[in-house]
């Protein structure tokens, strides 16, 4: 038995019956990223000693029976830009190359809370720009079905991770498919919930409306699990919702049997990879057989949704990275300057990747006077009709799927040179984050040897019916159990 | 300032507001009594990444209250925005503001237009945002002390209704006294919880244009805006007269050279980038929270003058003075209500004896000990003629001094009146007889002598002697000695 492959359902239940130990868990998990992990490139950071104390720790409580959840003893990786207390936190960007924060996310305080397990953090594109990893400052994550490919972003180094079963879930953050994105080209299932599903205090923002924090994991369940763990409201963060979590996993095996599974006609366009469309239009044949009605509907605004994604994440973003001047914390460049402006420039400069500059750039740009009415104003009203247009479709069906991608994942080098064309990888993920609506991925079959990844979409607050609509296809299915052979 | 022109002023008052916490965290808004820099700090007011702000509960509430207070009306549905640009006393790079929908809106506050004319002076807007950390520059660099970053912050904006400096004086003096009232505010100057900003430009006399205007920032005491104000008027009036034209600009007021100075102007304006602010939902206030603010206005200064002059017959400038400080008016309330004499009698010894004590002493009516029944005394003791107005005094300096009843210092420096016809004509026959110099003067038309003869009776009586027997007794003598 190989304890790294093992599901938290799975590895939790060897760990309640004391057939394992978390410090053994925890010791094959961070045996196997010093193995492994030369080769993937998925951690920036291990916590080797903070993981083995947590690990000690969670044993003790369940030796002594006391307060097991699901995670308890279970390790896992996070992604770079959720803070945890004197561990860095560097969001894969050189202007917080040695960060420590002084304060933990309220997600890390939860996990923590629940005896998870914190093995790492994990690789991203520079604050979450970029849709393949490519753009963080430190180093490139490969694709563990094959490390020429990209893993995907920006959750690229969480995806990889949890693909070469270097923890037992991972934990993203999803802006505009981070999640979903990366899931489908690696081959796991990951969740990018309602937005203030999960508090967003202490994830370093790219977005503030649109980032959501979501779990990466072996299957739906695991994703029930890790969320039901995460999720409620944070009077740390007033965008949260106050309404009760549900217990996830209780009625996750309820049937699909006649339920509506809309298809998004504007999602399956020319251009599309044909064994991602292949393996899509075998995915709907599936549930049309586990007994569900298929629609066809329309989400008209589709179009518009990768502009006003990037129009408003330009501008929010420009606003949210203002606070990196190498005053306070971080990079700080001061050598001959001159005044206090020089220091923000010097720091600026050196810190910040192109992506990142580029995108301040357009921000500052699109909320400058004169410029605010027609780029940000109108993309906010673009976003009423996006949000409209998933609330037409729900009045009709339950739940919705699409491709995660119109392609599986493509090479290392191959899109960098083009930001245009890198952005249109996110084509599929991308609106649901102005919507607001979540959305899970989850493996649906390979193409060219790699991994496609294909995503439900649910109604605002409704991860209850993804979870059982993405189990009751992994009961049939056996794609998202293909692990790389690395 | 020559007739043909008029200013047209417009004032934006900043004011903090008075919470425990600060505005958008848990930390302690109480940076003045800090013993060190930087220890009343949080991820969320130092701009940490990651950290994020929560509304202040009761600073929303203060802000309602001043918003009522000023006639506005409340936006049930109002926004928080951020504005953007770079200072080292500004963590986050954004300044969380409103911009949109702030909190109140559209109100009026009555005020002295220089003359006997009232002017209803518009405010445009009140709004809720943070203060900035505080710098301290030394010669190659400077520090930050975070303590007030954060602490939530008041701006009430008016319209640019008022056409004399004294008007803007005036309205600048009653919203700080509605902010205190309302203990939203210390209005403590030079602590600078209070600051001012002037908008001003001049136009002919009965032009109704706007012409550019200049902005002038910082004005920290209602000298500073007076003064500021007046030169820049007169600066505006004289490029007029030049022929030349004003610049549209940021100025800064130099106290010492008493002169306006170009910070920046039109071009180098900044461009706040506002937005709406993502981290915080918009407040949304129902009819019932408004209400329940509303019950919580006090009385305020405009509505406490009108009845004080309409219940105790006092007049205009009597009850303002009275109403300038709530805790002054509450003060001449508690003593009318013990005491048997008229109002006026009671507003006199306020604005007289106490106020000269008070600024003698530079102490605050709040610093009073003198209670308010030992006071009512005091008044009534000389209204019922028990002793003279000049022994009033002496027992009052003492009351103030030692805490004691006024009968009993009365009783101990032996001052009460006499109103004894027998013992005064005693006293009026000596003067009379031991001065025959200044009768035969008097008699001979020196009416002028007559206050120095109620002098000589004043002293020998140590100030005892009824005035009014004294008077009448001192001309019967004096008419007796005429024949």
């Amino acid at each position: 038995m190989q304890l790294t492959n093992l599901t938290i359902q799975e590895a939790s239940e060897l760990l309640k019956t004391k057939k394992i130990s978390s410090v053994e868990l925890t010791k094959e998990t961070l045996k196997r990223i010093h193995d492994v992990d030369k080769k993937v490139k998925s951690y920036v950071t291990v916590t080797d000693d903070l993981a083995l104390k947590q690990a000690k720790q969670a044993d003790e409580r369940i030796a002594k029976g006391e307060n097991i959840t699901p995670l308890t003893g279970i390790p896992f990786a996070m992604k770079d830009c959720i803070s945890t207390r004197d561990v860095k936190t560097t969001c894969s960007s050189k202007i917080l190359e040695n960060y420590v924060p002084q304060y933990n996310a309220t997600v890390t305080n939860k996990l923590a809370d629940a005896g998870a397990v914190l093995v790492g953090k994990t690789n991203m594109d520079e604050f979450g720009m970029g849709s393949s990893c490519e753009n963080s400052a430190f180093f490139n994550t490969h694709n563990p079905w094959n490390l020429n490919h990209v893993p995907g972003g920006s959750s690229g180094g969480s995806a990889a991770a949890m693909s070469a079963s270097l923890a037992t879930f991972t934990i993203g953050e999803d802006t505009g498919g981070s999640v979903r994105m990366p899931a489908g080209f690696c081959n796991v299932t990951g969740i990018k919930p309602t937005y203030g599903r999960v508090s967003r205090y202490g994830l370093i923002s790219l977005v503030s409306s649109f980032d959501c924090i979501g779990p990466m994991t072996r299957d739906a369940y695991d994703c029930a699990t890790v969320l039901e763990a995460i999720a409620g409201h944070d009077e740390k963060d007033s965008t949260t919702y106050n309404s009760a979590v549900p217990n996830y996993t209780k009625n996750i095996n309820k049937s699909v049997k006649g339920m509506k599974l809309g298809i998004p006609k504007e999602y399956f366009v020319a251009g599309m990879e044909a064994g991602v469309e292949s393996s899509i239009q075998e995915a709907i044949r599936t549930y049309e057989k586990l007994g569900m009605e298929i629609h066809e509907v329309s989400l008209p605004t589709t179009q518009y949704g990768l502009p006003v994604y990037y129009l408003l994440l330009f501008a929010e973003a420009s606003s949210n990275l203002a606070r990196f001047d190498g005053t306070r914390f971080g990079l700080s460049k001061s050598e001959n300057a001159k005044d206090v402006i020089d220091i923000y420039l010097q720091t600026r400069r050196e810190g910040f990747g192109d992506e990142v500059k580029r995108r301040i750039m357009l921000g500052a740009y699109a909320l400058s006077a004169g410029y605010y009415d027609a780029y940000y104003l109108k993309a906010q009203k673009v976003r009423t009709l996006l949000r409209r247009d998933f609330e037409t479709a729900f009045s009709k069906v339950d739940i919705l799927l699409a491709p995660t991608c119109p392609t599986t994942a493509f090479k290392l080098g191959e899109k960098t040179s083009d930001p245009l064309e890198m952005y249109l990888s996110d084509i599929y993920v991308v609106a649901t984050n102005p919507a607001g609506v979540p959305a899970m991925a989850l493996p649906c079959g390979f193409s060219n040897d790699m991994p496609v990844g294909m995503q439900l979409i649910g109604k605002h607050l409704d991860e209850q019916t993804i979870f059982q609509v993405g189990h009751a296809y992994q009961q049939v299915t056996d794609w998202h159990k293909q692990l790389p052979l690395i | 300032m020559t007739q043909k022109y008029e200013p047209v002023i417009g004032l934006e008052i900043h004011g903090e507001l008075l919470t425990n916490s600060k505005m958008f965290c848990g930390c302690s808004a109480d940076y003045g009594s800090a013993p060190e820099p930087n220890i009343n700090i949080c991820p969320t007011c130092t701009g940490l990444p990651g950290a994020m702000p929560v509304v202040n509960k009761k600073a929303t509430e203060l802000a309602a209250l001043v918003g009522l207070a000023l006639n506005c009306s409340i936006n049930k549905h109002n926004t928080f925005a951020r504005k953007n640009y770079y200072y080292p006393d500004l963590p986050k790079g954004y300044q969380i503001s409103q911009y949109e929908l702030p909190i109140a809106e559209k109100g009026w506050m009555d005020v002295n237009a220089g003359d006997e004319n009232q002017l209803k002076v518009r405010v445009r807007r009140v709004h809720i945002e943070e203060d900035t950390a505080k710098l301290s520059h030394e010669k190659n660099y400077a520090l930050v002390d975070f303590n007030r970053a954060g602490v939530p912050l008041l701006e009430i904006v008016s319209e640019p209704d008022m056409r004399t400096v004294e008007a803007a004086l005036d309205y600048a003096t009653k919203v700080r006294a509605i902010l205190r009232y309302l203990g939203v505010n210390s209005g403590d100057m030079e602590k600078g919880v209070l600051r001012f900003e002037a908008n001003i430009s001049v136009r002919p006399v009965g032009s109704d244009e706007l012409r550019t205007r200049t902005e002038i920032k910082n004005l920290n005491s209602f000298r500073a805006l007076t003064r500021a104000s007046q030169y820049e008027i007169e600066r505006q009036i004289k490029i007029y007269e030049d022929g030349g034209s004003v610049l549209q600009e940021t100025l800064g007021w130099d106290d010492v050279r008493g002169v306006t100075i170009s910070q920046r102007g039109k071009e180098d304006a900044h461009d706040y980038r506002y937005f709406p602010e993502p981290d915080l939902p918009p407040l949304q206030l129902s009819d019932a929270w408004i209400d329940s603010i509303r019950n919580q206005l006090p009385e305020l200064p405009e509505a406490k003058t009108a009845r004080f002059i309409s219940d105790f017959d006092l007049k205009r400038s009597e009850a303002q003075f009275l109403t300038s400080e709530k805790s002054l008016a509450d003060y001449f309330e508690s003593v009318l209500s013990k005491s048997k004499s008229p109002a006026k009698a009671v507003h006199s010894w306020i604005a007289g004896e106490l106020m000269r004590y008070l600024n003698e002493s530079n102490l605050s009516i709040d610093d009073l000990t003198l209670s308010p029944e030992s006071f009512a005394k005091l008044i009534d003791m000389t209204t019922e003629k028990v002793i003279s107005g000049n022994s009033a005094k002496v027992v009052f300096n003492e009351m103030v001094k030692s805490g004691s009843d006024p009968e009993q210092i009365v009783k101990e420096k032996n001052l009460a009146q006499v109103s004894d016809e027998g013992f005064i004509l005693e006293t009026v026959t000596k003067i009379l007889n031991d001065n025959p110099k200044e009768v035969e003067s008097y008699l001979a038309g020196k009416d002028t002598l007559l206050q120095w003869f109620m002098g000589q009776i004043a002293r020998t009586t140590k100030g005892k002697a009824d005035p009014n027997i004294a008077k009448e007794l001192l001309l019967k003598g004096l008419e007796e000695r005429k024949k």
